[in-house]
């Protein structure tokens, strides 16, 4: 191993493994493929707050603090026993699992703190929203504190479509709460009954006696926290005036005038600018390297660290330059490449995965279904690995000051982040800030720490601060990947469209969406961990897009078997009411049964459930046959996921998940060889452009019956089925790989 | 081609840059002059998140050299606001919710700016052809060719 010199082993693994060696099997790969699929259920997040109530109140200034106790059942308790339901707090510590807090100052201002992220989800907007509805006030009087390690109680992570069921839920609590407390002040203040007292627009008021007075005269003085009970009374949906309604995207004028900072845009005092130089294959160790030249340039500052590289220089210009420089020799060991890598995850099964498979779902008898069934069906289905690609690479800007660590980044997960920076530089948490600024997008791509680490080694041995922006290169070869997926399904049907069998397996993709949503007495679904030669980790709606892909196209052919209507077909298998009515939404707005078969021209349609969410797509498809060239003319989604909180930017996701879900179902495929991406650029790797829009429509369903869930991930896992359903609609040829048309439609090669 | 003291005129301002002569045209807005707006999204003129208009047509400044932009008039997402009042465009992207992380954006709309300046009333298919060029990963299209229609049907994107 060779030495910069100051270096410790930890730190040195640390980088090692975050940073440059993309496929060890490490712990933080573990991480990484721990966030497939376990990672989606449930949020354990249990952590120790240790904050007393005055230094609180010295931090945030005086006024009425409402802290929800994430949900652990002992606070809960504890809050119960309380005479009303309600726990006063005196100079005890406050409670060790807060999940979020909001804060109405002596000025009247209200700060909502939660570690929760904006990577275009518009969470701000929405979680805010939620807030002004509880608490009666306007959108703009709220402040959104998000992502700020130092200030906002700990998070998991902003991932698996939580934000809206469980961060906003907790935010409306603690609003409603904070509104309470504050109709009881003003009862206190004039010696009057709570009851008939109104909250609104701000101030608390009674009807009786015409007495008004603002939040900020009521909070005034006070130093009041409080923890929630669960069980707070909340408005129900159909009464929502500010939720539920289109807001506009809070702080929209700041990105159409290019003023919002992302990460990337981060300008500090002597600031310096990072290049990382890379091993030549994932799992590459450096056999010998010169650095000569570029430590002897004016300003450039260079780290060799084990087997991490990079230099710091005044300019990017120049920073290019002293990378350059350097000669750095590596040495790989052969590795698999997407050319039968379907066949490679089916045979190199299990390493690598740092937790168990879950058991197979097994219901009834296979055999006896099967015994049942007149047409049985034995299919494959295939997904490539894909890139998220978000528009702003990772990046981070590191700061150090006294021994503590200041890191500005794009990340899903910032405390995820902090304390990977912690480990690495052997600091204890609460010498690490991490903050994260309105991002870039995600789609589950920006989960782990590299950048920051990245970033902060460099300005460790700068001693300045340093910034590093991935390129776009860095960005498709060292993030990580969708994983890809091998699917077999054997099923059985009756003549009149009854499934009597299902059989699926699932190598290496996950378990996300795996379970059939239709009423099928005989199953067995399985998932079987691979070793997967490329990093891999969450991505938008995870193996539930590969897992409707293959069933929903399987569910086609199998009504094709029978003769049947596709969506005649789902019915007669289906008891999810859900599932049923956003089918039967899509279908309706879609035209279904009116539709017009045209030589060329194809229909399809497909639909499931994940995440709380249930989609319906419906896709129009044109084949070209002489070109070859397959044109989706409109793609439809029909999505219902509760109560809806602001039905413009749901449209948006419901859009945007079926544009991103076109990429992935059309041509997006990462190409690999030997440890090495062969299609690192936008001009390799094809993902949709302005010419591919089809005429995009979503329907809603609204459902203020039921709670909210997220809308970021479901509406991308129909799209894929319902175009290649609609492929063999127009042509007869059955695409079983996504992507499905990467050089357009062949027939005879398929 | 290189000089040693490189002028350019960014938003109406006449600026001395420092800069090598070889560096970006991106990385000088950014990282000399503090004009933040233009990103990198690729840096090999794929995506459109560092156009700017260079004598008012649209161009990749994330592989434009600066000495090669000397002296002409560069127009960055700054200065497509004036005097505190956003272009059509610009309030047509807010109209239409037409961004969700806004990374994008800035290069969106000065594409879009350079194409209204040439072409005040487009067709679709023009639109979509002129903004072929530019990559929004959020996938929001529909709702950026819904603003250049709207900006362009109110006085063909003129203020």
């Amino acid at each position: 191993m060779r030495r910069g010199g100051e270096v410790e082993l930890a730190q040195d693994a640390a980088l090692k493994r975050t940073a440059t060696t993309a496929n060890a099997k490490s712990p933080e790969l573990a991480a990484v493929n721990f966030e497939l699929e376990r990672y989606e259920f449930g949020e354990p997040a249990v952590h120790h707050f240790e904050l007393q109530r005055r230094d609180f109140f010295k931090a945030m200034g005086g006024g009425v603090a409402i802290l929800v106790a994430a949900g652990r059942p002992l606070a809960a308790a504890v809050v119960a026993q309380e005479s009303g339901g309600r726990r006063r707090r005196g100079d005890e510590d406050l409670p060790e699992n807060i999940g979020a807090w909001l804060h109405v100052g002596e000025d009247g201002g209200i700060t909502v703190f939660t570690g929760k992220v904006e990577i275009g989800q518009n969470i701000r907007t929405s979680l805010a929203q939620a807030v002004a509805e509880e608490l009666r006030v306007s959108v703009a009087s709220i402040r959104m504190n998000m992502g700020d390690t130092a200030h906002v109680p700990f998070d998991m992570g902003t991932f698996g479509s939580r934000s809206t069921p469980t961060m906003g839920l907790q935010l409306r609590r603690a609003a409603a709460t904070a509104k309470d407390v504050l109709i009881d002040l003003a009862a206190k203040k004039w010696t009057v009954v709570r009851d008939g007292l109104v909250a609104d627009d701000g101030r608390v008021r009674d009807p009786r006696s015409g007495r008004a007075a603002t939040y900020a005269e009521l909070a005034a003085g006070q130093q009041f926290a409080e923890t929630i009970p669960e069980e707070d009374p909340l408005i129900a949906p159909a009464k929502w005036t500010v939720a539920g309604k289109s807001i506009a995207k809070v702080e929209g004028r700041d990105f159409v005038t290019g003023a919002h900072r992302y990460a990337s845009d981060m300008v500090l005092p002597g600031m310096l600018y990072a290049k990382i130089v890379r091993p030549s294959a994932f799992g590459a160790s450096l056999v010998s390297v010169d650095a000569k030249e570029a430590k002897a340039m004016d300003g450039v500052t260079c780290v060799v660290d084990g087997d991490f590289i990079g230099v710091a220089a005044p300019s990017e210009y120049l920073a290019g330059q002293a990378a350059k420089k350097i000669h750095a020799e590596w040495k790989s060991s052969p590795q698999p490449s997407s050319d039968g890598i379907f066949e490679y995850l089916k045979t190199h099964r299990g390493k690598g995965q740092d937790y168990d498979e879950p058991r197979p779902h097994i219901a009834g008898s296979l055999e006896a279904g099967l015994a049942a069934a007149e047409v049985k069906l034995r299919q494959n289905y295939t997904a490539a690995y894909i890139a998220h690609s978000p528009l702003e690479p990772r990046a981070a800007a590191a700061e150090w000051k006294d021994g503590a660590l200041t890191v500005w980044t794009g990340t899903q997960r910032p405390f995820a982040v902090r304390d990977a920076l912690a480990e690495a530089f052997h600091l204890s948490a609460d010498r690490v800030r991490v903050l994260v600024p309105d991002m870039g997008s995600g789609y589950g791509g920006k989960h782990t720490p590299e950048s920051a680490i990245e970033a902060a080694r460099l300005a460790k041995a700068a001693g300045k601060p340093v910034k590093l922006v991935w390129s776009r290169e860095e960005e498709f070869t060292w993030a990580y990947f969708r994983p890809a997926a091998l699917i077999e399904i054997s099923s059985g049907v009756s003549r009149d469209g009854r499934i009597t069998a299902w059989e699926f397996h699932n190598y290496n993709s996950g378990t996300s969406g795996i379970e059939t949503p239709y009423d099928i007495s005989n199953q067995r679904i399985e998932f079987h961990g691979s070793d997967s030669p490329l990093r891999q980790g969450s991505y938008r709606g995870l193996a539930a897009t590969a897992n409707h892909f293959a069933r929903e196209t399987h569910m086609d052919e199998l009504a094709r078997a029978v003769t049947m209507d596709a969506l005649e077909f789902r019915r007669r298998n289906l008891k999810d009411a859900r599932l049923l009515a956003v089918l039967e939404a899509a279908a309706k707005a879609f035209g279904w049964s009116e539709r017009k078969k045209e030589d060329g021209r194809g229909f399809g349609i497909a639909g499931g459930t994940e995440k709380g969410g249930y989609v319906a797509a419906c896709a129009d498809v044109r084949v070209d046959r002489a070109s070859g060239e397959v044109k989706v003319e409109r793609l439809l989604s029909a999505f219902e996921c509760g109560a809806i909180v602001n039905p413009e930017h749901l449209s948006n996701q419901v859009e945007g998940a079926m544009v991103m879900g076109l990429g992935g179902a059309l041509f997006e495929a990462i190409a690999f060889a030997d440890g090495r991406i062969t299609n690192p650029h936008f001009a390799q790797y094809r993902v949709p452009r302005f010419s591919d829009m089809p005429k995009t429509e979503s329907v809603l369903v609204d459902r203020k019956d039921l709670p909210s869930a997220g809308a970021g991930e479901t509406p991308i896992v129909g799209v894929a089925p319902a175009i290649g359903n609609a492929i063999f609609d127009a042509t007869g040829v059955r695409l079983r790989a996504m992507p499905l048309v990467p050089d357009g439609l062949h027939v005879g090669k398929s | 081609m290189r000089t040693a003291a490189i002028e350019l005129v960014v938003n109406g301002t006449r600026r001395a840059i420092a800069s090598e002569g070889e560096a970006s045209l991106l990385s000088v807005l950014r990282d000399e002059i503090g004009l933040t707006g233009a990103k990198y999204g690729c840096g090999e003129g794929q995506c459109g998140a560092c156009t700017v208009l260079i004598d008012g047509v649209p161009r990749r400044s994330c592989i434009t050299k600066v000495w090669s932009v000397a002296g002409k008039a560069i127009t960055t997402i700054e200065g497509i606001e004036r005097d505190g009042a956003l272009h059509p465009l610009q309030e047509a992207f807010l109209v239409e919710d037409a961004l969700q992380c806004g990374y994008c954006t800035s290069g969106m709309i000065v594409s879009g700016v350079g194409l209204l300046k040439t072409n005040p009333h487009p067709s679709d298919a023009e639109i979509l052809e002129f903004m072929e060029g530019n990559i929004c990963r959020c996938g929001t299209y529909p709702r950026i060719l819904a603003a250049i229609r709207r900006a362009a049907a109110g006085n063909g994107g003129v203020r």
